[in-house]
């Protein structure tokens, strides 16, 4: 097993016509992803990459029983479309787009709830369960099947790491990347609780950043809720305060949010923290006994 | 992005927002003139003369001053002109009507990460720096959450105004500025609005003696007329000149640039070499692409640093091919002529080994992984100083 993607992912791409709608869903369809069709308004009734274009999303899960989307949306529209693709009867909505608005995401946020969709994103490399399905832009090929979870805030850290976890053995069970804004559709411990339920991951990696507090919240939820090992890294020991670096979320401010507060809390928690991300691997490895 | 008081105010009068009467002056003698003109539209002394900048903590630093008579405003705003406040330097002071002062409140609305909404504070210990409040005595802050999908109500407006003691005859005027407050950080995507202090004048009025407007910076291509009240004197120049260049870079104090692709991978990079013994110089992502130009940008922007002395490419390419990548640096050093900082270079992913080739007959020093590159430039750095 994994979580939220597999064989039975049946994707909507939407913005399936754009540059980076176009290359990634054919990097997705070239990796085994089930992609069952697109979304551009005015578009509907062409071919692209060899499956339908719709206008809308209800269309496009009228027609192809598609149960996930993907959002390659530029940013002024992006949230948009994910409310259209939440409202559409899909479960997973996936938002690749970086540069929403907050207040945009906020809402997005919020009728996903109300709805009962799972939201992953915004500003986020997707996820993928190796072997089986990729959503998103993630490089396949350095990731392996196994059971390793992994959970994080940034794109190309997670694959230095994802890296180091394939050289020593560690397959993945799933990777989510849960994006690095300010308000994003799955936290830490949301992801964190699908893991633990899942019977297929034995250990969860998490690599967090600086700004907010959802660090915090998860070390909490794995000190009282979870019974698998985590193992951390956070990034950003040596960024200065009140300024953002590069994600809108990963911001010091008011004093709250620093490296050093997270490591603390993670370590409070149990969760030994790398010091650099190629020692992430290794600590997973001892944790795991292996 | 945040702008200054006057501007702040500005917006918040178009959203029924009392604020006292001004206007902003950039040399002592347009201050007197304002002052002047002020006063023969009926204003009273004291006036304010506030320095206008971008920075906390004005007041403490002596940046604002009372004025009781015309003759003053000159020589008031000719010292505050002066200021260097926390490293800004003064261009405008704000002149306005003083009031007549019998409680500080304060009213701050922000996006709360945690709660996913917006979230209003409202304390009766207004004045002060809210965080210290926040520190010392957070049961003397009221903290109410706005549900996003039914906005700010009425109930909410009470329980904020009988929580910091709004007199009867301010109530409706408190109502007024709430909503209004509300609706212009809505409106204006805003990631903090506050007022700090908000006045309740001895005629019971209700006023806003200052204003802070913050911007969700991924707003702003939808609000023009936000986007030009920027102050591009508050920015380093090298973060003004980054920001044309479309360039995420923040500039810190070392001798070690790094040019990263992620921001993730770009905070690590800079860790990584501090990890090392080394001190970073800035962080800067190029983006998830990297061609030739933006690797120019990205260098030219690094070695006008002139504390810089090595430069640490980390490239993870994923999807994107490290030859291509590779190609973009030599082509971009080309274009650099005078070149001669030594840069060591990592590039990590799809044909990284024929990347390696291609920079062999370069002067780039090559490393395989992260931590041998962080180490080897930490390396070249320490010996250069």
């Amino acid at each position: 097993m994994s979580i939220l993607v597999d064989r039975d992912t049946r994707l909507i791409i939407q913005g399936i016509s754009g540059n980076e709608g176009k290359f990634h869903g054919q990097q997705m369809i070239a990796y085994g992803t089930k992609v069952v069709g697109g979304v551009v308004p005015g578009r509907g009734g062409e071919t692209v990459l060899d499956v339908p274009v719709f206008n809308t999303m209800k269309d496009a899960v009228a027609a192809t029983e598609a149960n996930t989307s993907v959002v390659y949306v530029p940013a002024a529209f992006a949230a948009d479309a994910a409310l259209e693709s939440i409202d559409s009867g899909v479960k997973l909505v996936v938002i690749i787009t970086e540069g929403l608005p907050t207040l945009d995401m906020m809402k997005v946020y919020w009728f996903a709830r109300q709805r009962g969709v799972v939201v992953i994103g915004p500003n986020c490399p997707g996820i993928i369960s190796p072997g089986k399905a990729k959503v998103g832009i993630m490089p396949g090929h350095i990731h392996k099947e196994g059971r390793i979870g992994l959970i994080s805030r940034s794109g190309t850290l997670t694959y230095e790491v994802v890296k180091e976890l394939t050289l020593y053995g560690l397959g993945q069970s799933t990777g989510i990347g849960i994006g690095g804004d300010p308000i994003i559709g799955t936290s830490f411990v949301d992801a964190l609780g699908m893991f633990e339920k899942d019977p297929d991951t034995d250990a969860v990696v998490m690599l967090g950043e600086i700004g907010g507090t959802d660090e915090e919240t998860a070390a909490e939820f794995v000190k009282t809720k979870m019974t698998k090992p985590v193992v951390g890294f956070i990034a950003g020991l040596t960024a200065p305060p009140g300024k953002r670096m590069g994600h809108a979320g990963a911001i010091i401010s008011g004093g709250k949010g620093t490296a050093t507060e997270k490591i603390a809390a993670l370590n409070a928690a149990g969760i030994p923290v790398a010091e650099r991300p190629d020692q992430v691997a290794g600590l997973v490895k001892a944790k795991l006994k292996l | 992005m945040k702008i200054h008081e006057y501007q702040a105010k500005a917006i918040l009068r178009n959203y029924g927002v009392r604020t006292p009467n001004g206007d902003v002056a950039a040399t002592p003698a347009k201050a007197e003139a304002v002052a002047k003109k002020m006063v023969a539209k009926g204003a009273t002394f004291p006036l304010v003369v506030k320095s206008q900048v971008l920075v906390g903590g004005r007041g403490k630093a002596g940046g604002i001053k009372l004025a009781h008579t015309i003759e003053e405003v000159r020589p008031l705003a000719k010292q505050i002109l002066k200021m260097n406040i926390k490293g800004e330097i003064v261009k405008q002071v704000l002149i306005e009507q003083g009031v007549d002062i019998q409680r500080e409140i304060y009213l701050g609305i922000i996006v709360d990460r945690a709660r996913k909404m917006p979230v209003f504070m409202a304390s009766a210990a207004g004045g002060v720096d809210i965080e210290e409040v926040a520190a010392s005595t957070p049961e003397k802050i009221l903290f109410v959450p706005v549900e996003p999908l039914l906005g700010l109500t009425d109930y909410q407006v009470r329980e904020m105004a009988y929580f910091v003691d709004i007199p009867k005859e301010g109530m409706k005027d408190f109502a007024g500025i709430v909503k209004g407050l509300y609706k212009a950080f809505m409106e204006k995507d805003c990631s903090l609005a506050e007022i700090n202090p908000l006045v309740i004048t001895g005629a019971k009025e209700v006023i806003a003696a200052d204003a802070k407007m913050n911007f969700d910076d991924n707003a702003l291509g939808r609000h023009p007329d936000i986007a030009e009240m920027r102050d591009e004197a508050e920015e380093a120049p090298l973060e003004r000149e980054a920001r044309r260049l479309k360039l995420n870079y923040v500039k810190l104090d070392g001798k070690i640039g790094c040019i990263v692709n992620g921001a993730g991978l770009a905070m690590g990079t800079m860790d990584i070499v501090k990890h090392f013994g080394g001190e970073p110089a800035n962080f800067l992502d190029i983006g998830g692409g990297a061609k030739a130009e933006q690797v120019t940008d990205a260098l030219r922007l690094i070695v006008s640093d002139p504390k810089v002395n090595t430069i640490f490419f980390n490239i993870f390419g994923g999807i994107v091919r490290c030859d291509l990548v590779a190609e973009g640096i030599l082509i971009a050093l080309k274009n650099l002529p005078d070149w001669n900082t030594p840069i060591v270079i990592r590039l990590s992913g799809t044909n990284e080994e024929k990347a390696r080739d291609m920079l062999k007959g370069s002067s780039l020093i090559s490393a395989a992984t992260m931590s041998e590159g962080a180490k080897k430039a930490v390396e070249i750095s320490n010996r250069a100083a």
